[in-house]
């Protein structure tokens, strides 16, 4: 177990080398120096230069790639061009935004499609069986923007039920800001974890152990809910995390439609004016991210199921 | 050649016996239809404006309303159906192709090319879509091209992992091993051997992955980093109507169903497809 961990981190950490290596080397490949695109056409010569000092950017490439990761390894993201704030102050003051958002959509929808899918698999075949799984393939179809543009139009522009922007302050102000855009990102995901839900229920419920809990004489519904689900439920865990990637675009979306901060604010705000540091640290923060969730995700997996820590 | 076409009509039958491939194949056939035919079907010029009749509702004239430039709703939204086609089929075509080959090669090529062909998908897979896009919009600026290379880059990983999965089950099958015995090229194996056994499966993730396309160039469109202003785009009508969403609430109902309706279409036709073509693939994913 401890050998597939660390094995498993260390790709998690050869990935990111690579990853943030790539975009270093795009950003520098770019046709035109940034500095007078920072700076705009009526700087002085002087002013020029002494920028590109300032960022480094006199530096042969590769001195400049060795500067970076330094910096990095110190925690150093580089600074704001036009406020001068360190990056990784104005990331992390906008990441909790992001993350709560994450957190209520996995939420909701995790909660609604493990019971809609175990509950269609507990009674296979039924109406609410087919009703579920026509749901979820028409809801698994719904890009999470549309439906928040369309909740938006809906729910908060004309029955004005929630509020149309921000992120609120207080709990409950905070929650009650949180119902559209969750609902927007979450929809697509209860089908979808339904179906998985449902088809591996179908499986676990024809495995040994829950004939033999049935033929103990456990109640039915202690069988399904406890010795069943427990077990279909594993799947879900993975595909939250190799979805972390999906649920950070949505979120990129649901942030710009409903005006709330965040990440995907943060990123959108920086390339119209192109602020590439904080560019360059948010993309780098997302894809850390997703890279150890999707790393923790097959950790959990490998714990629960000895099976997963052979396969690839 | 004739075999090809009674198998290929096999599908198309099977996948109309099942209600919702049919509807999907309906939807699908209105989208397509509409994209070849938009120069003949749309009332008035999709990007001539027309300031006198500007923010109209829905009326017998407009269909959808006008925009906040006078332009015909209606006429977008057929035109924008064109340019969303005009992304994802080159886009999803060519990840395919690349992905493919990569994949075969990683599957059965050398060890040391596969760990790197593998790292290489992962890589661009550890970067979040839409992260993605964003920067390389950033860096090379918004345009049709740009939308297609962004998504043509991150689906490359999906079919490639996929093809490599189907070579490595596949590699060491007596045909292939008969072929090798025989001198056969790697080339040979792979193209003449290996693809037409891999290519049903990536057809049908194909088909799947074009609502995913269709939906990242309306989104990038949306946050005005996708095609550029004139051009009709679903995303584009979403934007314009968001920026209005009090004044024209139906330029958003107008970009978005269509963008709902085509996912749906697209899904239920692969869904569909992936059962026909191979059934054993419906207890995956």
């Amino acid at each position: 177990m401890l050998k597939f961990a660390t094995r498993r981190f260390g790709l998690s950490l050869l990935i990111l080398f690579v990853a943030v290596t790539v975009m270093f080397l795009m950003i520098r490949a770019v046709p035109g120096d940034p500095v007078q695109i920072m700076l705009g056409p009526r700087a002085t010569p002087e002013l020029q230069a002494q920028l590109t000092a300032a960022l480094g950017l006199d530096q042969p490439i590769w001195k400049q790639l060795l500067i970076f990761y330094g910096n990095l390894l110190q925690g150093d993201l580089g600074t704001d061009v036009f406020s001068g704030r360190a990056v990784t102050d104005i990331v992390f003051q906008q990441l909790p935004y992001t993350l709560e958002l994450i957190f209520a959509s996995i939420l909701w929808s995790a909660t609604l499609g493990i019971a809609l899918g175990a509950y269609a698999a507990a009674h296979p075949n039924t109406l609410i069986d087919r009703i579920a799984a026509a749901i979820s393939v028409s809801f698994v179809a719904a890009p999470a923007f549309v439906v928040a543009l369309l909740a938006l139009l809906v729910f908060a522009v004309h029955l004005q039920w929630f509020p149309a922007i921000g992120a609120g302050d207080g709990f409950l102000d905070r929650l009650d800001h949180l119902v559209l855009p969750a609902f927007a990102i979450g929809l697509s995901w209860v089908g979808y974890i339904a179906r998985l839900v449902r088809a591996s229920m179908l499986e676990v419920m024809g495995e040994s152990h829950v004939r033999t809990a049935r033929a103990f004489g456990i109640a039915e519904r202690r069988v399904v809910m406890v010795y069943a689900l427990r077990i279909a439920i594993l799947p879900v865990v993975t595909v939250i995390g190799v979805g972390m990637g999906f649920l950070l675009s949505s979120a990129v979306f649901a942030e710009i439609v409903f005006a709330r901060p965040g990440l995907g604010k943060l990123v959108i705000d920086s390339i119209t004016t192109r602020n590439y540091p904080i560019v360059m640290g948010s993309v780098l923060i997302s894809t850390a991210l997703f890279v150890v969730s999707t790393a923790l995700a097959d950790l959990i997996n490998a714990l629960l199921d000895p099976r997963a820590r052979t396969s690839h | 050649m004739e075999k090809s076409r009674s198998e290929l009509g096999q599908i198309i039958v099977g996948v109309a016996r099942d209600p919702l491939g049919l509807m999907g194949l309906i939807i699908v056939g209105v989208i397509v239809f509409c994209a070849i035919f938009a120069y003949w079907i749309v009332p008035y010029d999709p990007i001539a404006m027309d300031i006198k009749s500007r923010m109209q509702g829905p009326s017998t004239a407009h269909l959808l309303g006008t925009d906040q430039l006078g332009r015909d709703t209606f006429s977008r939204v057929i035109a924008g159906g064109q340019v969303a086609l005009k992304v994802a089929l080159p886009a999803v075509f060519g990840a395919m192709a690349i992905g493919l080959t990569l994949g075969m090669i990683a599957g059965y090529g050398p060890k040391w090319l596969d760990n790197l062909l593998m790292l290489f998908f992962d890589t661009i897979r550890s970067f979040p879509t839409v992260m993605f896009a964003l920067a390389v919009v950033a860096l090379i600026g918004p345009s049709l091209q740009t939308v297609v290379f962004v998504v043509m880059a991150t689906s490359i990983p999906t079919y490639g992992r996929v093809a490599r999965t189907q070579t490595l089950t596949l590699r060491n099958s007596e045909f292939i091993l008969a072929e090798r015995s025989m001198g056969a090229s790697m080339a040979r194996i792979l193209g003449v051997h290996m693809l037409p056994n891999i290519i049903g499966v990536l057809a049908v993730l194909a088909a799947m992955d074009i609502p995913t396309v269709i939906a990242l160039e309306a989104g990038l469109s949306f946050l005005g980093l996708g095609v550029k202003p004139p051009t009709p785009s679903w995303g584009a009508l979403l934007k314009d109507g968001y920026s209005l969403i009090r004044q024209t609430p139906w330029l958003v109902v107008g970009g978005g169903l269509p963008i709902i309706l085509a996912t749906l279409g697209f899904t239920f036709l692969g869904e569909s497809l992936r059962d026909v073509v191979d059934p054993k693939l419906r207890k995956q994913r």
